[in-house]
């Protein structure tokens, strides 16, 4: 049975590398199937794990009867297939923004905003990157050195890039291209960080196809 | 320089994508079957992982959150092996819970095999639990801090907690001296850390896809996170520090050789265009 489903799996695979060729009916296959199937296991999770235990259940069971309340506004948000019901889906698509904005108002300063800016409080020289330092001399620890001052200065110049009541020019303009010059490098790491995402997708497929279809390596 | 090689590079400037794509296909394919063994050096942030989990005392608890699918497995399923053969060594108890509906399958796989190569020593529900998906994202990490009981009634398999002996010591975060976070993507480790780190004081290490690396990085400066596993390179790291080849070693030597390929194409593609661009001019 394995075997089987390996065979499947290893031809989806090449099915949808095909694609990289020229699009063709293969891929078509392959991705109109693997759009079912996500749909279809999504559909079944949030029933069997959100729908019925944590709602149906204890409403059929006689329990939390505040639950119609969820209910209720649930069923709202099909009267969006109706071009004049429509308006009622607004209530509980309101309910569902007013609750997450307020959770993400508090999750982001709470854990973004405060710990953020504690951590770019640091001091010009690190005390362990001077010690560092001290026990062994070198570039590598010459270079730890720079850290808190390169993280000062770069936090200063990217915060007057996008300080857009003063006009970038003069000594600002020229701080606020430094900016520039330093989100282009955040730019070239999140980049080279997800050619890195991608070369292991690959991998890992072609490992798949040498090791388990193929049984080459 | 001579019109013939201007008008060759301005051929090479459009050449069919498909060549780049049958060269990385090859860079990726000829290491993986011919392995290189190219060294790697254990960075700090792996070490720091490696290191909370070495400095529990044996039985500790363990909250491991996997929060990834299949379409992230090349990253995150080596770390997910890894993790789990290091935590069982250490004989830690690990409770395992996933917020992606997809998740739940790749820890079973993971678990499976884990297992099996220590010929099935742990016992479900004394060394080890699986409470499976939970809907609900940031509203289900803030339940937790409240009570992991109320928010998981049973586990994977349906069954009530009440039954498995190991969650009779479990009531939220403060239960687990380190938790671990596997994810690449929402929900994942900045949700955990904005809405669970930071209110509940966790100790918290993560192992993070190469492309959450960058976002993730500020948490590691700030201490929020106490140790990360970088993509794949961080994953091989860790393997080498558990002294237990996995997956993410095998995977390296492709990745290096894509990456010098990858390189190059664009030193390449670059001298080209600047070239043309002068010689238009």
């Amino acid at each position: 049975m394995n075997t089987f489903w390996t065979w499947i799996a290893a031809l989806l695979t090449l099915m949808i590398l095909s694609f990289l060729y020229k699009d063709n009916p293969l891929f078509k296959i392959a991705e109109h199937l693997f759009v079912g199937v996500a749909a279809g296991y999504v559909v079944a999770i949030e029933f069997f794990n959100v729908f019925k235990p944590n709602l149906w259940d204890p409403l059929t069971q006689g329990r939390d009867w505040w639950l119609v309340v969820p209910f209720v506004l649930g069923l709202m948000m099909f009267t969006r297939f109706s071009k004049r019901a429509a308006w009622v889906s607004r209530w509980p698509l309101a309910y569902m923004v007013g609750i997450y904005s307020g959770m993400a108002v508090i999750g982001f300063t709470e854990g973004d905003l405060m710990n953020q800016v504690r951590a770019s409080l640091v001091p010009p020289l690190s005390g362990q990157a001077m010690s560092g330092f001290a026990q062994s001399p070198g570039v590598l620890t010459a270079l730890e050195l720079t850290t808190n001052p390169i993280i000062v200065f770069g936090l200063i110049c990217i915060l007057l890039y996008f300080f857009f009541s003063l006009e970038h020019r003069g000594t600002a303009g020229f701080f606020a291209r430094i900016g520039t010059g330093l989100l282009m490098v955040g730019f070239g790491a999140g980049y080279g960080y997800t050619v890195m995402t991608r070369i292991a997708l690959l991998i890992d497929r072609f490992y798949f196809l040498m090791s388990d279809w193929l049984k080459l390596i | 320089m001579q019109p013939q090689t201007i008008q060759r590079l301005k051929k090479l400037e459009h050449a069919d994508k498909r060549w780049v794509f049958l060269l990385v296909a090859l860079a990726v394919l000829v290491p993986l079957i011919f392995p290189l063994r190219i060294p790697l050096k254990t960075s700090a942030p792996t070490q720091a992982f490696y290191d909370h989990i070495e400095r529990l005392p044996e039985g500790s608890m363990v909250l491991l959150s996997s929060d990834y699918d299949p379409g992230s497995k090349a990253e995150l399923y080596p770390m997910t092996e890894a993790t789990l053969r290091h935590l069982f060594r250490r004989n830690l108890r690990v409770v395992i819970l996933s917020l992606w509906p997809a998740g739940p399958p790749m820890v079973e796989l993971a678990l499976e095999q884990v297992l099996a190569e220590r010929g099935n020593d742990k016992r479900y529900g004394i060394d080890w639990v699986n409470l499976g998906f939970k809907e609900g994202r940031e509203a289900v990490m803030v339940d937790m801090g409240r009570s992991i009981r109320e928010t998981f009634p049973v586990d994977y398999g349906g069954t009530p907690i009440e039954e498995l002996p190991l969650m009779d010591e479990v009531q939220n975060y403060a239960s687990f001296p380190l938790f671990i976070n596997l994810s690449v993507g929402y929900p994942g480790t900045k949700e955990y850390v904005q809405y669970a780190q930071s209110r509940f004081n966790l100790t918290m290490i993560a192992g993070a896809g190469a492309v959450s690396v960058p976002e993730y990085s500020a948490y590691l400066h700030s201490g929020q996170l106490s140790g990360m596993l970088m993509g794949i390179a961080g994953c091989g790291e860790y393997e080498q520090l558990i002294e237990r080849p996995g997956l993410a070693l095998i995977f390296m030597d492709a990745q290096s050789v894509g990456h010098i390929l990858i390189v190059v194409l664009i030193i390449v593609g670059n001298v080209i265009f600047f070239i043309v661009r002068r010689q238009e001019k």
